[in-house]
């Protein structure tokens, strides 16, 4: 049974003609500036002015950015610029860390993520992360997905848990390779095999936003265009957004890129005019190569 | 010529192998001393105590005789429980030898037999009154003087003033021995009976059971109490001045000598809360006392060892911080949980000292029929019988030991073999 204040989190306004609760948070006018395209018409989620801070240390700076329904958004820049810091704040997992506290505002469909009311268990459910090293539990392929429905109370009787499974198997392309083995340990898998079924595990209870940090950075080339090819597919029923050390790889599978410096959001457009025609200096360079 | 970075090498060469050899011999005298060690113990122990395993019984042709057992032919239960079956012995021992004429040999022979016979013939009556009248052939055991005769550990060569058995004591048993009617069998009493005065009719089983008793209440406490305070500690506790303080504590507890926990139990148990001595249920809970720290330290340590991305997968998918901890971080912790407990219960088992303070030393024959009986444990009964004089305990000292060490290897086995188990389960 949902309580009011999940329910409040679960209601989906429809995708095609949906009105906004609130407009955006207005971005305040700060020394360090983003170029680019940083807002979009219908976001799903917003971040305005967004600074997190371990300890006294500031990892990153007034980042606000907008993200789209269905598109893959990337993040890329130098090694401790931020990127994961940025993606653990949309869905809140850095409340595990102590040290951590986060200022600004994030909103997902008009909601802000870190009211009070907010539950963190269900945003979580709509925001799901798959991480940099495949973590399946170590349980059965199926109990692996099975998991958050279990957990979300998404399935009424086994049959339906049954089709979920399946279903979200299929659509992280797995189902071929494991429907024989489904009682046999997730952790038994290939490396690539097994960030599939994360990523499995994570659309089983049907998210809104996929959040990825170095999807593929463990996995071996051919197994990284496989998952390439799942998120690409994957956009047409979910927002992305994924970080990478690889500009090939943020070319090929993202609409938008952000381009992240020292904890600054230096630049975000679209993925063909950032890696051609890139307007920010520090951009340039890292592209070009000339730094990091 | 200046040498070469391989001349320089080649120089150093034969040192530094020379240098591993010395240290892979130094590591192999240490092992071959441990296992020495640890063989010189079980032989000593098993060559100490092997012959308990076995106790001389006599043969005796007794004659269910009405006139002694039911002279009024009742046939009532409770008049006979109370007669005289010892009469029905020492008429057996007289026909036995009728040549003993005086009054003190005739004593000396009557004690060849174990004063538990008395009790195997009331019983045998009590079980069916039918034998009155007949005539029954009895095994039953021989005294412990006897028994250490019959097995070697008598001297026939000292003096006969220096001897436990004088040189008519020591004819009528060869003579027994001579006619088949004394034999060595399965020492059943010693597994099944309580302790006793009479070594031939001491056993570890009254121990057996308040060790298991003890243990049990120790397991009860310690392992719900451990685990609970180590996952709050470990997984919920917020990491401030409070908290460190209590883990500062509970390892300094660890490291607090047994003896002190007796101290305390003698002290908050029986003289506050006035809870009976010599209890398992007292040693319980001085010995989960004991324990918990134990328990709390590696059921830490396993959670510990929980990788962090199990974690982060599991809040990733939106589980509680309760159903990360419940599903995913405890059952993959409780197979180290389980190791800690064990040993810490392995621990309690071979624990003597503080159960000293609060009474479980006592002479206890009666087998403790529940947590409240008075009762003793098995390495307290160890220490009584290691401090009496008969050569008899000497050997049953050895052979509870041994009884003691068995429990203890099976325990391990367990843990070994339930790690493995819960292992095998994903
Ligand atoms: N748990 C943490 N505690 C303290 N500092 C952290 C923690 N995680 C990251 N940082 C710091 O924050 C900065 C950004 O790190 P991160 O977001 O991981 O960078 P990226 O993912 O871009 O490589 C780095 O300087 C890093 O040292
Ligand atoms: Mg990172």
């Amino acid at each position: 049974m949902l309580n009011q204040k999940q329910a409040v989190l679960l209601e989906r306004p429809a995708k095609t003609n949906d009105v906004l609760p609130s407009a955006p948070v207005k971005i305040q006018d700060t020394d360090t500036k983003t170029v680019g395209q940083v807002t979009v018409d219908k976001p799903i989620m917003t971040t305005r002015n967004v600074d997190v801070y371990y300890d006294d240390k500031q990892a990153i700076r007034n980042v606000s950015i907008d993200i789209a329904y269905n598109e893959v958004l990337s993040m890329i820049g130098p090694s401790g610029c931020g990127k994961s810091t940025f993606l653990r704040c949309l869905n809140r997992m850095n409340d595990t860390i102590e040290s951590a506290r986060v200022t600004g505002s994030i909103e997902l469909e008009g909601h802000d993520i870190y009211d009070k009311k907010t539950d963190v268990v269900t945003l979580r459910a709509r925001v799901g992360m798959v991480f940099q090293k495949p973590n399946p539990f170590p349980k059965s392929v199926y109990e692996n997905v099975a998991y958050g429905p279990r957990i979300h109370g998404l399935a009424r009787n086994q049959s339906e848990l049954d089709e979920i499974v399946e279903t979200s198997l299929r659509r992280a392309g797995l189902w071929d390779e494991v429907k024989d083995r489904l009682r046999e340990p997730g952790t038994g898998l290939s490396g690539g095999q097994q960030q599939r079924l994360c990523i499995a595990r994570c659309i089983a209870v049907n998210p809104d936003v996929i959040l990825m940090d170095e999807p593929c950075s463990a996995l071996d080339p051919i197994a990284t265009a496989r998952i390439e090819e799942l998120i690409d597919e994957l956009r047409q029923n979910y927002s992305i957004v994924i970080v990478t050390h690889s500009m090939q790889q943020a070319a090929r599978v993202s609409q938008r890129t952000a381009y992240f410096h020292l904890g600054d959001l230096i630049e975000v457009g679209e993925t063909s005019i950032i890696f051609t025609n890139p307007q920010h200096k520090l951009t340039e360079d890292y592209l070009t190569g000339r730094f990091g | 010529m200046t040498p070469t970075t391989a001349d320089k090498i080649q120089a150093g060469l034969k040192k530094r192998y020379a240098a591993e050899r010395r240290f892979r011999g130094y590591g192999l005298v240490s092992v071959t001393i441990g296992l020495a060690a640890l063989l010189l113990l079980f032989v000593s122990i098993i060559g100490n105590g092997y012959s308990a395993f076995q106790q001389t019984f006599v043969k005796l042709d007794v004659q269910f005789d009405e006139a002694v057992i039911d002279p009024k032919g009742t046939r009532d239960p409770q008049s006979l429980a109370r007669a005289d079956y010892g009469q029905l012995i020492k008429k057996t021992m007289r026909e036995l030898f009728p040549e003993v004429k005086n009054r003190r040999d005739k004593r000396k022979l009557y004690k060849l037999v174990s004063p538990g016979a008395v009790f195997i013939l009331q019983d045998m009556v009590r079980k069916d009154p039918e034998l009155i009248g007949t005539s029954q052939t009895v095994w039953v055991p021989a005294d412990d003087d006897v028994d250490m005769l019959i097995k070697g550990y008598i001297d026939r060569d000292v003096p006969e003033s220096a001897r436990r058995l004088n040189d008519k004591e020591i004819a009528w048993i060869d003579a027994l021995a001579a006619t088949g009617s004394l034999e060595k069998r399965f020492n059943k009493i010693f597994f099944t009976a309580g302790d006793s005065r009479e070594p031939e009719l001491a056993g570890i089983w009254g121990a057996v059971v308040g060790s298991f008793y003890t243990l049990v209440v120790t397991l009860a406490l310690s392992f719900p109490i451990g685990v609970a305070a180590a996952v709050y500690l470990q997984e919920f506790a917020p990491r401030n001045r409070w908290t460190d303080f209590i883990e500062v504590n509970i390892n300094n507890l660890a490291a607090v000598p047994s003896i002190v926990f007796g101290l305390l139990g003698l002290s908050v148990f029986l003289n506050f809360m006035s809870l009976p001595r010599s209890a398992p249920l007292v040693g319980g809970l001085v010995l989960s006392l004991m324990t918990l720290p134990t328990v709390i330290i590696a059921s830490r340590a396993s959670l510990q060892s929980v990788p962090p991305s199990i974690r982060e997968g599991a809040l990733g998918m939106g589980a509680s911080q309760m159903q990360m901890v419940a599903h995913h971080v405890l059952p993959l912790a409780m197979p180290g949980m389980l190791t800690g407990t064990i040993i810490g219960m392995a621990r309690a088992l071979g624990e003597s000292a503080p159960l000293l303070m609060i009474g479980m030393v006592a002479f206890i024959v009666n087998v403790p029929e529940g947590p409240l009986d008075p009762s003793t444990v098995l390495p307290v009964q160890i220490y009584l019988w290691a401090d009496t004089p008969e050569r008899a305990f000497v050997e049953r000292t050895s052979a509870a030991t041994l009884v003691l060490l068995a429990f203890l290897v099976i325990m391990n086995g367990a843990a070994v073999w339930l790690r493995k188990r819960f292992e095998q389960r994903w």
